[in-house]
């Protein structure tokens, strides 16, 4: 299992609890946890389905490189945070 | 006269009330605080209010309400359909960027006409326009002004991307929809948008080259408004200066007489006097100041032939309140107008601007006013 916590910020606006879900992929992941939760996909996601451009996603504390089709590798264990990325002053 | 004002600024939605008999103006809600609101539209149709709601981190939103403001509800927001891997990208002609395939910005709002009362226009940067046809809970680009050839050689303007920002429905045929690009000039459709032309004929770009001034589809109209009492009367706040048509789009008349400047970015039309327009003058191109720092509206009851400059109650000494091209509007009466500023300024007049009462001096900077 994966566990996905979500920033404090987006809370305001849309509910997104700490949850596990499985998946290989952060796009596996990712689609687990909006299977769940609708609306928390566009918060997270633009419409063609990358990373929003000001937000940014750790695997066990590293950033994702791929944030387009989200395809790092996520392990079994792993610990996911969805945050927003610091940009602009 | 309307005694609703909806106010979206950069921090959050702002409605605004007055009680019946000259009472003043007091902000009767705030919502979405700190968050973009960059456009609304009150539906004058049936009492609903939408808003974009633009967040930095998360999106553009798309929230609804049917109790004229109190409560709100977030539906669906226009998003655009997955990019076929097939289909090149376009890159912006003159800075060589990659123009997005993916929503940007809510920059305009609109009712369809009588005859469809659930339907919702939406433009956005980077230059789709959308329908709604169920008050926002689903959208469809419109795909043929999508996929038209020469939207390769539009630009940004104010944006960087392309952005329609005014949208007119023909209140005679609801088929009949005019937008304003910036910039890729004026474009309309007479069939519900599967067919487009673009309208900006008679309209000049000193920012081109000579041999590219009079192109049609790189013109920057910074805003566009249609009489609604006579709906080919319709008024252009461009880059270059003030244009006018007569003729629904087809030709466009430079209107030089507009003063103290005739550069700006929003204009506004009176409901059923189509000679009759206000504008917010500012210093040309990227000064974008008042004119030696007096806020004025300038007014013209003459088809623009002739400008009276109204000043009375707005600030004449070293102010710097910019209005945006959606920050300034007439109601349903053609008497009571609205403007805000970029300094987070708002006034009122109820005299078709023979004077001017400020609301407040302390709201986020401006981006919307509409009259609810």
């Amino acid at each position: 299992m994966v566990r996905v916590n979500f920033t404090e910020n987006i809370q305001r606006h849309c509910a997104c609890p700490s949850t596990e879900v499985r998946g290989d992929t952060v796009r596996q992941v990712l689609d687990e946890v909006f299977a769940a939760n609708q609306k928390a996909r566009g918060y997270v996601l633009d419409d063609q389905g990358g990373l929003r451009r000001h937000m940014i996603v750790f695997v066990n504390g590293e950033t994702v490189r791929d944030r387009v089709k989200l395809t790092d590798r996520v392990s079994d264990g792993a610990e996911v945070y969805v945050m927003q990325a610091l940009s602009g002053g | 006269m309307s005694d609703r004002i909806f106010i979206g600024t950069r921090k959050g939605l702002f409605t605004l009330e007055r009680a019946k008999g000259g009472a003043p103006w007091r902000i009767a809600q705030a919502d979405f605080l700190g968050v973009q609101v960059p456009m609304l539209l009150p539906d004058r149709r049936d009492g609903w209010v939408y808003a974009a709601v633009g967040h930095g981190h998360f999106g553009s939103k798309f929230h609804r309400s049917n109790d004229r403001g109190k409560n709100w509800e977030e539906a669906t927001v226009p998003a655009y359909p997955p990019k076929p891997d097939d289909v090149p990208e376009i890159r912006e002609p003159y800075r060589g960027i990659v123009i997005p395939w993916s929503l940007e910005l809510i920059w305009s709002l609109e009712a369809g006409g009588k005859d469809e009362p659930e339907t919702i226009w939406c433009g956005t940067a980077p230059g789709g326009l959308f329908r709604s046809n169920d008050r926002g809970m689903s959208w469809h680009l419109i795909r043929p002004l999508w996929d038209e050839p020469l939207r390769r050689e539009w630009f940004g303007g104010g944006l960087d991307w392309p952005g329609i920002h005014s949208i007119c429905v023909d209140p005679r045929d609801s088929r009949h929809v005019t937008v304003g690009i910036s910039c890729a000039g004026v474009w309309t459709t007479r069939d519900r948008g599967e067919t487009w032309q673009v309208s900006s004929q008679g309209m000049y770009a000193e920012y081109m080259p000579p041999e590219q001034k009079y192109t049609q589809h790189i013109q920057d109209p910074h805003r566009l408004v249609q009489c609604p009492a006579n709906p080919d009367a319709m008024w252009v706040q461009h880059h270059n200066g003030v244009f006018r048509s007569t003729d629904g789009a087809r030709t466009w008349h430079d209107v030089p007489a507009a003063r103290p400047s005739v550069f700006g970015f929003a204009v506004a039309v009176h409901p059923q006097k189509p000679d009759t327009a206000w504008l917010v003058p500012a210093v040309k191109d990227e000064v974008r100041i008042p004119v030696d720092g007096k806020v004025v509206v300038a007014r013209t009851r003459d088809g623009g032939k002739s400008f009276e400059v109204l000043r009375t109650g707005l600030p004449q000494e070293h102010a710097y309140d910019l209005t945006f091209r959606h920050a300034l509007d007439v109601d349903e009466s053609g008497n009571r107008l609205v403007f805000g500023s970029t300094t987070g300024s708002l006034w009122t007049s109820d005299n078709q601007g023979d004077a001017w009462s400020l609301v407040s001096a302390h709201l986020p900077p401006i981006f919307c006013v509409r009259f609810g």
